[in-house]
């Protein structure tokens, strides 16, 4: 075992330890590399020995080839609100976060049941309602929630699977557990970044990725494409499905592009498809063709100007009514976001007891709903210990952490919260776990959380891993792409914890 | 194939193909300059502006007519930079469609211009190398394309585009030079004259060609025959006409639309260029050449009443 604190430097092979990990603090959350002792955590030995054998000036020249590999290969988001079209890579980390394979199947068996406990929410909440009836979720929660779609009402979705892609973002407490800090069910985007990440460590420190035995995610394009296979219309043996993309300007692009090619799909924007007859058709050059599945990446306010947002360019005027119609279908389908609002994920525990009378194997992280009166006043005493997060809002944005704001951002939010309480829920500012990253030459703790990739069709499948986030900020807690976040590939280890493959190289290399 | 694919596809090749044709013209004419007098030279850049089709119209600025700046701003934002850009955003919109290997050298093309310093003045240090960059980062595209890229309806677009292009182009730069030049002096009168067909000859890429063909007895009128009619020169007016008509018939198989006006456009033009003698071309080569630009435009027109902008009902039916 070795330590991180420097208190029986011995060997030579401490000694280097020390430089590469001198100002590793271990802060008071969980770590994933060291336990609370600074003894190495078994499954990051290999990687540990590995990095201290190395120079740091070869990492910074690996960190440098990678983020040359990511910008020749226009692996890129855009951002909004700066100079039109500015295209960003995003911050990539070289060390990778492991798991092991009995925190991963925690994990698998946990999103399984909260997916599937989802879908048959949708399903009830969109016909018979019985899980408003037996006052489960009260009524006002759901018809005062933006994303809800009267219009979806009694529509018949395909297998009765409403929500086929989603991505649910995870952190672990300080005892090393698991929770659920939201689920992301309309179009959950990152996916793109979890396969390249992977193509591009093993390129750049292939020793290392050969000496542990890593689950493969390569395999994702193709469940995916079979997901959206299954949705298909029960008359159309063979299929076109096509991902819908609202465009060359929005800030996931290159993941649409991404996935389209891995999948062998059309990548359609909304000006290619046109509707006749309630049956939706694609402009090619043969002439029109029939379109039977649809992966949109567009959201319910765009898809459609004649039933949703009339002023949107991006949709398909008169969509809606061919996806009633039974003859197109969409994933995921239309008004999922109720069951993604931040006020009923409070609620998803209670669902899963109600339909699957389970208890839940993740657990959610406490919150208040300040439209409860007296949760409101709890929260509104407490604003600078806690998060508040607007329901609706993704991507770091309408967010306030506590600890981290000033007096002018508490005013703000302490008014609109009193304005429109619905619209927010306050969650205790966790210590979110933290793990080793190579920032500005150094080896230092940076703040992380998991979003796995969940798929939903025939039945319920996630590649193992996902997209660690990371909060390159010191300190700080955010780790959305728009908000100075970055990532890191994520290994899942298979059965045995292995350090070292038989016939792998042992050599102290990359 | 998606319709907006194929016009992605299509103008990514024709911006690609602009790019080099307009280094390579600039790149030629810098080094003729060095051979002239300051009149001519003035002359001569007023030619290469003449010859060069319009930039893309998002960055039409006039451009300062007669000053050697001119060399400057083609090789700085407004001309070859903008056409590098306007080729990568095609290609963007068409990610999926085309191999991971085209994306790599594209962006890369773009990003060395992109990260090009301003030049200052035509002979800053590395101004040729920086041209000769472009070109060869192109023929990069253009190898990778036909490499990697299945031969299918995408590629038998860019096909098309290309030689779309380079038709036109030929003929736009034949035809200011024989506008400014007499054919008729043979061979051709002074020293002075002589660089200048051969700078033609090197503008389209064509010196060594050319002498293998006839010597280095350069004569307008034979520089006419090989630059228009010549069956085997990749830059010639034929043999991009035989190109572009192949893409065509390629893609009304595949798309069974067999017959159609543009397929019918490229034919006659192809057929003009089998049959046609350079004597009688010689009597009337300027309404001759500008007669090929505007049969490139119509083929063009057809080919998206064809393909890309069909009315929706004509389709249903």
């Amino acid at each position: 075992m070795s330590r991180v604190s420097p208190i029986d430097a011995g060997s030579l092979n401490h000694l280097q330890r020390l430089e590469q990990f001198q100002d590793y603090a271990l802060g008071a959350g969980f770590d994933e590399m060291f336990d609370r002792s600074g003894a190495t955590r078994d499954h990051y030995a290999t990687l540990s020995e590995r990095l201290c054998a190395i120079d740091p000036q070869e990492l910074h020249q690996r960190q440098s080839a990678a983020d040359l590999a990511f910008l020749h290969q226009g692996i890129t988001f855009t951002v909004y609100g700066e100079r039109e079209g500015t295209e960003r890579i995003f911050p990539y980390d070289l060390i990778p976060r492991i798991l092991t394979s009995a925190e991963w199947d925690v994990i698998e068996r946990g999103l399984t049941q909260r997916i599937t406990t989802l879908n048959l929410f949708l399903k009830d909440l969109y016909n018979d309602a019985a899980v408003l009836a037996d006052g489960i979720v009260p009524r006002e929660l759901i018809y005062s929630c933006k994303h809800f779609r009267r219009e979806m009402q009694g529509v018949r979705v395909r297998h009765d699977i409403y929500v086929s892609v989603a991505g649910t973002d995870l952190v672990r407490l300080p005892d090393g557990s698991f929770a659920v800090l939201e689920d992301n069910l309309r179009v959950p985007s990152g996916v793109s970044y979890m396969l390249t990440n992977r193509q591009v460590i093993k390129r750049v420190f292939p020793l290392l990725f050969s000496s542990y035995d890593v689950r493969p995610v390569d395999h994702y394009g193709q469940q995916l494409l079979a997901t959206l296979k299954a949705l298909t219309p029960s008359h159309r043996p063979d299929p076109t499905i096509v991902l819908l993309t609202p465009g060359v300007f929005n800030s996931a692009y290159f993941e649409h592009t991404f996935l389209a090619r891995q999948m062998g799909i059309d990548l359609v924007e909304g000006r290619d498809l046109f509707v006749h007859d309630n049956v939706v058709f694609m402009r090619t050059t043969a002439g029109p063709r029939r379109v039977d599945v649809i992966y949109r990446r567009v959201d319910d306010d765009y898809i459609d100007p004649l039933a949703f947002r009339a002023d949107s360019t991006l949709g398909v005027p008169g969509l809606f009514n061919a996806y009633r119609s039974g003859n197109v279908a969409l994933t995921n389908a239309i008004g999922t976001g109720v069951a993604d609002d931040k006020a009923l994920y409070a609620y998803v525990p209670a669902l899963i007891k109600y339909y699957l009378d389970q208890d839940p194997i993740l657990p959610n992280v406490e919150t208040w709903q300040l439209s409860n009166a007296s949760h409101r006043s709890f929260v509104l005493e407490r604003l600078e210990e806690l998060v508040v997060k607007a329901v609706g809002e993704s991507g770091g944005y309408g967010m306030l952490i506590g600890p981290h704001s000033t007096q002018a951002e508490r005013e703000a939010f302490r008014r609109q919260i009193v304005a429109d309480p619905r619209n927010y829920v306050a969650q205790p500012t966790l210590a979110l776990s933290a793990a080793p990253c190579f920032v500005d030459g150094r080896i230092e703790p940076r703040h992380v959380d998991l979003r796995p990739y969940i798929l939903s069709g025939d039945q319920v499948s996630i590649v193992p891993g996902g997209l660690t986030r990371v909060a390159l900020r010191k300190g700080s807690l955010v780790v959305n792409s728009s908000q100075g976040g970055g990532s890191k590939d994520t290994w899942v280890l298979n059965k045995q914890l292995q350090a070292r493959r038989p016939g792998a190289p042992d050599a102290a290399g990359l | 194939m998606l319709s907006r694919v194929a016009d992605s596809l299509y103008w990514m090749s024709r911006y690609l193909e602009r790019t080099e044709n307009m280094a390579r013209l600039v790149n030629v004419h810098l080094n003729l300059t060095l051979d002239r007098t300051p009149a001519d030279a003035v002359r001569q850049w007023e030619r290469l502006l003449a010859s060069l089709p319009e930039p893309p119209p998002w960055v039409q600025k006039p451009l300062p007519a007669g000053s050697p700046r001119t060399t400057v701003d083609l090789a700085n934002r407004e001309s070859i930079a903008a056409c590098v850009g306007a080729a990568r955003e095609n290609a963007r919109q068409v990610r999926e469609e085309i191999s991971s290997e085209m994306w790599e050298e594209i962006n890369r093309l773009f990003l060395a211009v992109q990260q090009r310093q301003p030049i200052e003045s035509e002979w800053t240090a590395g101004t040729h190398e920086f041209l000769a960059a472009i070109i060869n980062g192109v023929h990069q595209i253009q190898g990778v394309t036909d490499a990697t890229m299945t031969h299918g309806e995408g590629w038998q677009y860019i096909e098309l585009g290309r030689y779309l292009e380079r038709a036109s182009a030929t003929a736009s730069i034949l035809d200011v030079q024989f506008r400014d030049f007499s054919p008729d002096a043979l061979p051709p009168a002074g020293v002075s004259e002589y660089v200048e067909w051969v700078g033609l000859l090197k503008s389209c890429c064509a010196f060594e060609a050319y002498c293998r063909h006839y010597t280095a007895d350069v004569r307008p009128q034979r520089i006419a025959e090989f630059l228009v009619l010549n069956t085997e020169f990749p830059r010639s007016i034929h043999f991009a006409a035989a190109r572009l008509q192949m893409s065509l018939r390629a893609i009304a198989g595949l798309t069974g639309r067999v017959n159609g006006r543009a397929d019918r456009l490229a034919g006659r033009l192809l057929a003009s260029l089998d049959y046609g003698q350079i004597e009688e071309i010689m009597g009337e080569l300027p309404v001759y050449l500008q007669g090929i630009v505007r049969q490139a435009n119509s083929i063009n027109a057809a080919m998206y009443q064809q393909y890309i902008a069909y009315p929706i009902d004509a389709g249903l039916s």
